[in-house]
């Protein structure tokens, strides 16, 4: 099949971050999870693809919500999974990453996906074995897999990203998902504002797209995508130049076909102020422990500052299709409300099976496949 | 170039008694402002002279022709750890004494933070013995400030000092009490030796694993911002006021550092101050260039592409008096690892003269130097340096010649510590501590091959010039690369 000048594929043996992803890449595994969602439908939900191939959950952090998905992912594609957990693996008899990592991979792992509270981790192990590394969340740094299927949902709801301005409230300081967020709206066009306690912002976050990353100045301008499709094709934005803010907000604004009145990331302390501006609000989930570093003074005044639910939505003059995210678990009634959560504007449950699909698509290249249409031609 | 040994007669049995004459070096002494191709004689382990055609005055002597070559004091790194006591796998006395001569280093001061600490005179002997066998570099022992490092009580000082201490130092755990600080800096005036404070304020930094910025903002990695060690620094020189003790800051890496080094020089506060090669020649965007190697952990961190012209341009000026490699051995199984879990540190006794020779020493290789030599580092690109091409920078930044690259390898070292036997010069009647060192040999940072048990370099791989041949201590000939590296007695 003709390739449409797409990136055919993705270029590594692993996904450890969305920083270094080219934008056909993103684009080009967002295409691919479409139809995988049609796992959810499908009398049987398997696709052959994977027989034989075996996928580790080796997770130093307990997370059952992303393991789960990454198993269902997995076996939706005929791939065999093996889950390991710190308390049950060798980990706490002090076996290092490292060993333990090459031993799996003696065991024949074809993909290992590492969750771990050390930042740098997945790469770290990247290095050591040849087997596939898919980063399921590591420290402060980036949980790629959760950044994909944010894109993917506000994709599915809004039909586009690149132009969209998108809010991420609450803990941007220690979030992974708000780094992969904020490399996956920006690649794709949209504007991003991390909302939060200053106490919880990054230092220099606002200059991290300016300045630009290795890949983020090698991307270059990918062409639509293959025509026929009833997908709507989201325009792309090359990752900007690092020359200067004015270049490179013209640049994604003109491959984005809109006139971004920002620099592609900002920073705000007051909700209140911005929320009228958002088409979209991912709220982050606090961590409480952070309160003892004395980061901020009380989950209750946290809550005034930074907590959103139907009334101040309407209160502070919410945009009518605000799209309200949240990458789970939710505090519900500390950053959102449990009603707000569950409304119609709310994606928070889409969030999750987009998750599974996205993880099929992300298991499925690194695989090697073809595009998503091969997919359905090889399996339907 | 004739680099051949010819024995007179049959060397003697005792060989310190040994007489050296080597012949037609670039002798670069800045102690006495030598910079010439000059003739120097060692005997009865001493410099006993210095000069055009010195002539042997009697006696077997062995002749060198060094041809080509430079002749230099042996250089003094005034901060290294030797893990001895108690760590003996990531270093010994004695490897990490054979991994300075290897790198030019006659004379070394090693830091306390061992198992258990040095911070009583049974320690200070045990390090002092443990060198003498080991019979490489000249090793001064530096006491803990305070007991057991805890940075609560004062060590004991006075009895470290009887024993050969020359300075003492928390290094690793710095001291956050005001008063502590004050009174060490206010006891030590009784020796006048000098108070070596790892400057960084604790809480700042706790949890930290990298320099605080857009770069860790990326990473994902607790940042260590740079005023933790600016604020510490400023702190110290005040103390230093208020006592007129004499403070020396280790491996200054912020810009702030400077200003205020600068400040206080200006004030005649009695303070001194190292940097390290590593805050010379790399950035915090090694860190991410690296994706998370731990070979690039360093406490303090590598900063920003400005801390590090700065801490170059002060080394250039003097307000920072001296290079040291604060080399800090690790075992690879704990290096690694996870990056958060890792230690700080990264070796610098064997690459430190060659980086410097590389990097810092500029198109001019002195006064004496013939004509169409060339210029060390040239050829090498910028990529291989290390940092950001753009950010490099180097053209931009002053170079050294080779008087002062001795000048900060050598002679500061010694004067701050005050060592003996006229150490870091080649001064008629000094310990003949001298190094041969070859300008222009091309070599690669190959960490497998280094004497020290530590292999944790962030600069393996990169291409060197300039490097030790050979190193006397006290007169013997201790170390030759030609006849294959460390001589046996
Ligand atoms: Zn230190
Ligand atoms: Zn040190």
């Amino acid at each position: 099949m003709n390739e449409g000048g797409r990136t055919p594929a993705l270029r590594g043996k692993d996904l450890l971050e969305l920083e270094s992803l080219e934008p056909g890449e993103i684009q080009l595994i967002l295409e691919t999870a479409r139809p995988m969602l049609s796992v959810f439908s499908r009398p049987v939900k398997k696709y052959p693809t994977l027989r034989g191939r075996i996928m580790v959950n080796l997770f130093y952090e307990p997370s059952t919500r992303t393991r789960t998905s990454f198993e269902l992912a997995a076996k939706s594609l005929s791939a065999d999974v093996v889950n390991i957990a710190t308390t049950t693996s060798s980990v706490t008899k002090g076996e290092s990453l490292a060993d333990t990592a090459r031993t799996l991979e003696a065991l024949g792992a074809d993909w290992i996906v590492l969750r771990h509270s050390a930042s740098g981790t997945p790469a770290f192990l990247a290095r050591q074995v040849r087997a596939g590394v898919i980063n399921a969340g590591d420290g402060s740094h980036e949980h790629p897999t959760q950044g994909l299927l944010d894109l993917f949902t506000i994709l599915r709801r809004k039909g586009r990203i690149a132009g969209l301005r998108v809010g991420l409230v609450g803990d941007i300081l220690h979030s992974r998902v708000a780094r992969s967020d904020l490399w996956g709206l920006t690649k794709m066009g949209a504007e991003v504002v991390l909302i939060g306690p200053p106490t919880l912002i990054p230092v220099e976050v606002e200059n991290l797209v300016q300045t630009g990353s290795p890949a983020a100045t090698a991307a270059s301008p990918v062409p639509p995508s293959a025509t026929g499709s009833a997908w709507p094709s989201p325009p792309l934005a090359p990752a900007p130049p690092p020359a200067s803010a004015s270049a490179s907000m013209s640049a994604a604004a003109a491959a984005a076909g809109v006139s971004l009145p920002h620099p592609p990331v900002t920073v705000s302390y007051d909700l209140e102020s911005v929320l009228p501006t958002l088409d979209v609000v991912q709220v982050l989930r606090l961590q409480l422990e952070r309160q003892k570093r004395g980061l901020f003074p009380s989950a209750q005044e946290y809550s005034e500052l930074y907590r959103l639910d139907s009334e101040r939505l309407q209160r502070w003059g919410a945009k009518p299709d605000l799209l309200v995210m949240h990458p789970g678990p939710a505090n519900l009634g500390l950053e959102i409300s449990e009603e707000l959560a569950n409304s119609p504007r709310s994606a928070i449950r889409e969030q999750v099976q987009n998750g599974v699909a996205v993880r099929m698509a992300v298991l499925y290249l690194l695989a090697g496949g073809r595009p998503a249409q091969d997919t359905e031609t090889q399996t339907g | 170039m004739a680099r051949s040994i010819q024995a007179k007669q049959s060397p003697p049995s005792d060989r310190s008694a040994q007489k050296w004459l080597l012949r037609g070096g670039h002798v670069i002494d800045p102690a006495n402002g030598r910079d010439a191709v000059l003739d120097i004689l060692l005997a009865d382990g001493v410099v006993a002279a210095v000069g055009e055609d010195v002539t042997r005055d009697g006696g077997p002597v062995q002749v060198l022709d060094l041809d080509g070559l430079l002749v230099l004091p042996g250089l003094v790194d005034m901060h290294v750890h030797l893990r001895e006591p108690g760590q003996e796998r990531k270093e010994t006395i004695a490897t990490g004494a054979r991994a300075a001569l290897a790198g030019g280093f006659t004379s070394l001061a090693c830091m306390p933070n061992t198992e258990p600490a040095l911070d009583d005179a049974t320690g200070i002997r045990y390090v002092r013995e443990q060198a003498a066998r080991a019979g490489a570099a000249r090793v001064y022992p530096i006491g803990a400030i305070s007991k057991g490092r805890r940075g609560e009580e004062l060590a004991a000082i006075g009895e470290m000092v009887a024993a050969g201490a020359v300075a003492v130092s928390d290094d690793g755990s710095p001291v956050q009490d005001s008063a502590l600080m004050r009174h060490a800096l206010e006891y030590c005036r009784r020796w006048d030796i000098p108070v070596i404070e790892h400057a960084e304020d604790a809480q700042l930094a706790v949890g930290g694993v990298m320099n605080e910025g857009l770069v860790s903002t990326r990473l994902g990695l607790r940042g260590i911002p740079v005023e933790g060690e600016v604020s510490q620094v400023f702190r110290d020189c005040l103390l230093a006021q208020l006592t007129r003790g004499r403070l020396h800051i280790a491996h200054v890496s912020a810009a702030g550092s400077v200003a205020v080094l600068r400040w206080a020089r200006q004030q005649g506060i009695r303070v001194t101050a190292e940097v390290t090669p590593h805050h010379l020649l790399l950035t915090e965007v090694e860190v991410s260039r690296s994706r998370y190697d731990a070979n690039t952990k360093v406490n303090p961190p590598l900063r920003s592409e400005a801390d590090r012209q700065e801490v170059w341009r002060a080394l250039h000026e003097g307000i920072i008096d001296c290079i040291a490699s604060d080399h800090a051995p690790h075992m690879a199984e704990e290096k690694n690892v996870e990056f958060d879990l890792a230690p700080f540190g990264v070796v610098g006794l064997e690459t430190t003269l060659g980086l410097v020779a590389t990097h810092l020493v500029g198109p001019s290789l002195g006064a004496g130097e013939r004509a169409g030599a060339q210029r060390l580092g040239a050829g090498v690109e910028p990529r291989q340096m290390g940092v950001e091409s753009e950010a490099l920078g180097t053209a931009q930044l002053p170079s050294f010649t080779w008087a002062q690259v001795v000048e900060r390898l050598a002679v500061q070292p010694a004067r701050i510590l005050r060592l003996p036997g006229g150490a870091g010069t080649l001064s008629a009647g000094a310990a003949a501590d001298v190094i041969v060192v070859d300008p222009r040999a091309e070599w690669t940072v190959k960490p497998e091959e280094f004497y020290s048990r530590g292999k944790n370099t962030p600069f393996a791989g990169w291409p060197l010039r300039g490097r030790v041949e050979y190193a006397w201590v006290g007169g013997e000939l201790r170390f030759a690369r030609e006849r294959g590296g460390f001589l046996e007695s």
